[in-house]
């Protein structure tokens, strides 16, 4: 299996274990280890290790750190709310738990490397230290000279030390615009197939044979490899789903070499977990941490369909929609109450070959909606609740959304927010057929 | 002493390859000071008498050394310093202070590494100052004290120059290089920097205060010197302990260099960049490979170095997106060759993957929008598609305006390697139309 690693200055029987630890990246493990040399050796001054998410960039790293005894200080960098919390980490780490009150109540990059420099005169040592920066491109949103300067901290402090970032994004996105100390580039290529299979089968189930286990997760893969290669969440789904996996045994209906039955019984619970389990973490992550930052308001309505809105709410959002997806100027041919017959073509301009539902909605003015909302609800009983109050509750319900700020001058305008099954289904409820009043669906 | 006369010992293989390994880490990763400085004699030179003549006779002065990243700026200053304090007559009461722009990132912290480094902490005490003058002008005064009638000439050495020229009011600078100017107190100032721009950054009061001595660093070596120079920095010096040894690892990087497709690589890598903090990220990558069980350098070793320094980033993290994943980037780039180059949003990237699966597809299952989404935001996380429109984000994820940050040959390349790449897809990536 894995070839032996190999490096002077350390253990035999602690490299065996290493590289035991790290199956399938020991060309990554020997290259690191090599790259670092002896234990007082001097390593490139910082080593910059990328590669998609669970292709093992820390677990490599930490695994030769600590199995191999090697001072060092960790730190993730999402943890790192101020400055000062890394700063302190890393001295705590590699000096103890006193240095880190060396440090000022606000400590800034001068003052880092000052305490760093007197603690290194108070402690001579020879050995290499190693700082490991986890998810780095946080980095560079901190404070414009953090990355520059751990790049290059060796010359700052004057002290053996190396520091190694971990990133799935490439450096030339980190690279600032005057250049900095370029760092060793290492990249961590993805798992194959039949690496995540060695892998994931190692976690095998106690009560059951690993041939079965192994089996089990070569169906997972055959289900979600092309959509998902990221062996934490595949190590997740696969927890997840044994039981289910192993259901007909338990109930002895199949015995554990009736493998079709068995895949028979999986495959369609497993594709129904891809829309469950996998969107669990309805991984829009990233979406949402920026609309909450930009909004701060109510989240979490994803279940739009338990909602239950106003009756007049309703036709305001139904009004809503069509002003945010149809085209001002066809609004007569909609909503006035005895135009001719009009073709689409009468209205069709040279741009518009991409369908409205395709850009997403449009900002509209208020009146336009209010005339929009009079025409669609006539027939009905003419309303008498305060629409104004209502279109301000579509928003704090984000079904609606203000454009530009609260404080402009001129009238605010708004966009409907929601999915076209959405309409149709708040159409449904209250029988208008709003799908003969889209530009789009004509 | 004899160059190779010392003690003649005998070392077993692996004592030497662990010698080889702390000598050359000492160049490639420590930066170690090299005996001279390789092409830059003059620079050396004339630096050195510049600050001479401050420590010696007391002339204060300012210089900018300017020269790209890696071109050995630090390194010549480290040089001159150490040689200036070999020079006969120069002021041992010469007193430096090292600042960089990376760290003192406004003035008051600047001022207090300053107080600092002159050791004056409790000299000032819980002194109060109006302005930042009055207490530069009181530190410079302070080191007056004494029984001396003049005062020690300070050099104030300011590393990424540049940096401090977005300080507030560019105070610091134009204090100094007023002092610099004025007979207040025998100071140098030298600034490093990398920015060939830097004067268009000073406001005009501070750059009227500076003595305009530049010094570049810009590198000149023809590739001869070059790869002379790459004998010369893997090269083992002459008091290297085993001589048998010695010779023969010298022997054989003299071999090394000649070898064509050594020099082939070494020309590329010459073509590129000549500086030397490049050429030793390469050594370095090459060094690692030696081992006891391999105690020289062989051409393959540079050749696989040479291909981990080029690596294409992008084309790396390509290779290990899912088959859907690549399916939406090559939905994206065909929204990109009809619209030419217009931002597209996630709803038109849908719906060309859908397009495809209807049309062509046997391969690929016809996922959920929701699983779709998902791997449009890993591509998001990525960095290899970005929203053109930050500011505005009320817009619903589905419609947010995106940008492909990827070229067109990054896309086709990453296809040909990508393992096991479904046929269709692959038609689909080269067909002309979505
Ligand atoms: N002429 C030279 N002779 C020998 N070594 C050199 C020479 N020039 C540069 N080097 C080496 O190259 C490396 C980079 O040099 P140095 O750190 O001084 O660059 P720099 O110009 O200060 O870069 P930066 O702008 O990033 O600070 C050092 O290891 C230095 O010893
Ligand atoms: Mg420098």
């Amino acid at each position: 299996m894995a070839g032996q690693l190999l490096q002077p200055g350390y253990e035999e029987n602690k490299l065996q274990r290493v590289s035991k630890l790290l199956p399938c990246r020991d060309v990554q493990s020997s290259m690191l280890l090599a790259l670092m040399g002896e234990p007082e050796q001097y390593s490139y001054p910082s080593i910059f290790i990328y590669g998609h998410r669970a292709t093992g960039k820390s677990h490599v790293i930490h695994t030769l750190l600590k199995e191999l005894d090697i001072p060092y200080a960790t730190v993730t960098c999402v943890e790192c709310v101020s400055l000062g919390l890394l700063f302190e980490q890393v001295l705590f780490s590699l000096f103890g738990p006193d240095s880190a009150t060396l440090l000022s109540r606000s400590p800034s990059l001068s003052d880092f490397v000052r305490v760093y420099k007197q603690l290194c005169v108070q402690n001579p040592a020879k050995q290499t230290k190693y700082i490991v920066l986890d998810r780095a491109e946080l980095l560079r949103d901190m404070d414009a000279n953090l990355l520059p300067a751990f790049l290059r901290l060796q010359e700052l402090v004057e002290d053996n030390v190396t520091v190694i970032l971990l990133s799935e994004i490439v450096w030339d996105k980190f690279r600032p615009n005057t250049g900095c100390f370029e760092p060793l580039l290492l990249h961590f290529p993805d798992y194959s197939k039949d690496e995540l299979q060695q892998i994931l089968s190692e976690d095998s189930h106690p009560s059951y044979s690993t041939e079965l286990y192994s089996a089990f997760i070569n169906i997972l893969l055959g289900v979600f490899y092309s959509v998902c290669r990221d062996l934490r969440e595949l190590r997740h789904l696969a927890a997840l789903n044994f039981a289910k996996f192993v259901e007909p045994l338990e109930s002895g209906k199949v015995n554990e070499s009736e493998t079709h039955k068995l895949w028979r019984n999986i495959e369609p619970h497993l594709k129904k977990a891809m829309q469950t389990v996998y969107l669990r973490e309805v991984s829009s992550v990233q979406w949402e941490q920026q609309m909450e930052k930009e909004a701060g308001a109510v989240r979490g309505l994803s279940a739009h369909g338990h909602v239950e809105l106003p009756y007049y709410s309703k036709f305001l959002l139904i009004a809503a929609y069509l002003a945010s997806y149809n085209p001002a100027r066809t609004d007569r041919r909609f909503f006035l109450k005895h135009h001719g017959k009009i073709k689409k073509t009468n209205f069709l301009k040279k741009h518009e070959k991409t369908s409205n539902h395709l850009l997403g909605p449009k900002p509209f003015a208020l009146d336009r909606l209010l005339a929009i909302f009079y025409s669609v609800v006539d027939s009905r009983v003419a309303p008498s609740a305060s629409v104004f109050s209502q279109i301000s509750s579509l928003v704090t319900l984000q079904l609606l959304s203000q454009v530009g700020h609260n404080d402009q001058l001129d009238a605010p305008k708004y966009k409907c927010a929601v999915s076209l099954d959405f309409i149709l289904a708040i159409s449904r409820t209250v029988s208008f057929d709003i799908v003969k009043y889209l530009y789009d669906f004509l | 002493m004899s160059k190779r006369k010392v003690k003649e010992t005998h070392m077993t293989v692996g004592e030497c390859i662990s010698q080889v390994q702390t000598i050359l880490r000492q160049r490639f990763c420590h930066q170690r000071l090299p005996e001279k400085p390789m092409g830059i004699e003059s620079q050396h030179k004339h630096l050195l008498e510049l600050l001479r003549r401050t420590a010696v006779h007391g002339e204060s002065n300012s210089v900018l050394i300017v020269g790209p990243r890696g071109s050995g700026k630090t390194m010549l200053l480290k040089c001159v310093l150490r040689d200036l304090l070999e020079v006969k007559d120069v002021n041992k009461n010469v007193l430096q202070v090292h600042l960089n722009g990376l760290l003192q990132t406004d003035d008051r912290i600047a001022l207090k590494e300053i107080t600092r480094q002159l050791n004056l902490e409790n000299v000032v005490g819980d002194k109060v100052f109006g302005s930042f003058a009055e207490n530069l002008a009181f530190l410079l005064e302070a080191l007056k004290k004494g029984d001396r009638s003049s005062s020690r000439p300070v050099l104030f050495i300011l590393d990424e120059f540049d940096l401090f020229a977005h300080h507030k009011n560019q105070t610091l600078l134009y204090n100094l290089l007023d002092v610099s100017q004025s007979a207040q107190a025998p100071v140098a100032v030298i600034g490093l920097t990398c920015r060939l721009d830097v004067l268009e950054l000073l406001e005009k009061r501070v750059k009227s205060r500076f003595s305009h001595r530049q010094i570049h660093l810009l590198s000149s070596l023809s590739f001869r010197q070059y790869l002379d120079n790459v004998i010369l920095q893997l090269s083992l010096p002459p008091d290297f302990a085993d001589a048998k040894f010695f010779e023969e690892w010298n022997d054989s990087i003299k071999r090394l260099c000649k070898d064509k497709s050594v020099v082939d690589v070494l020309e590329k890598h010459y073509n590129s960049s000549k500086d030397f903090r490049s050429l030793h990220l390469l050594l370095m990558l090459v060094l690692s490979q030696v081992s006891v069980c391999k105690p020289s350098i062989k051409p393959t070793d540079l050749l696989e170095a040479s291909r981990v320094c080029v690596a294409d980033s992008k084309a790396n993290i390509l290779h290990g997106l899912s088959v859907l994943e690549l399916c939406l980037i090559i939905a994206m780039k065909h929204l990109s060759d009809i619209y030419e180059g217009e931002p597209f949003n996630f709803q038109m990237v849908h719906n060309e993957f859908k397009k495809f699966l209807q049309r062509k597809s046997q391969s690929i299952y016809n996922f959920d929008k929701p699983v779709v989404m998902k791997a449009f935001e890993h591509l998001q996380q990525l960095e290899l598609i970005k929203s053109v429109d930050g500011s505005t984000g009320k817009i619903h994820k589905e419609y947010q305006l995106m940008k492909l940050m990827l070229d067109h040959n990054q896309i086709m390349e990453a296809l040909q390697k990508y393992p096991q790449c479904p046929t269709d897809v692959k038609q689909w990536a080269l067909s002309a139309f979505g």
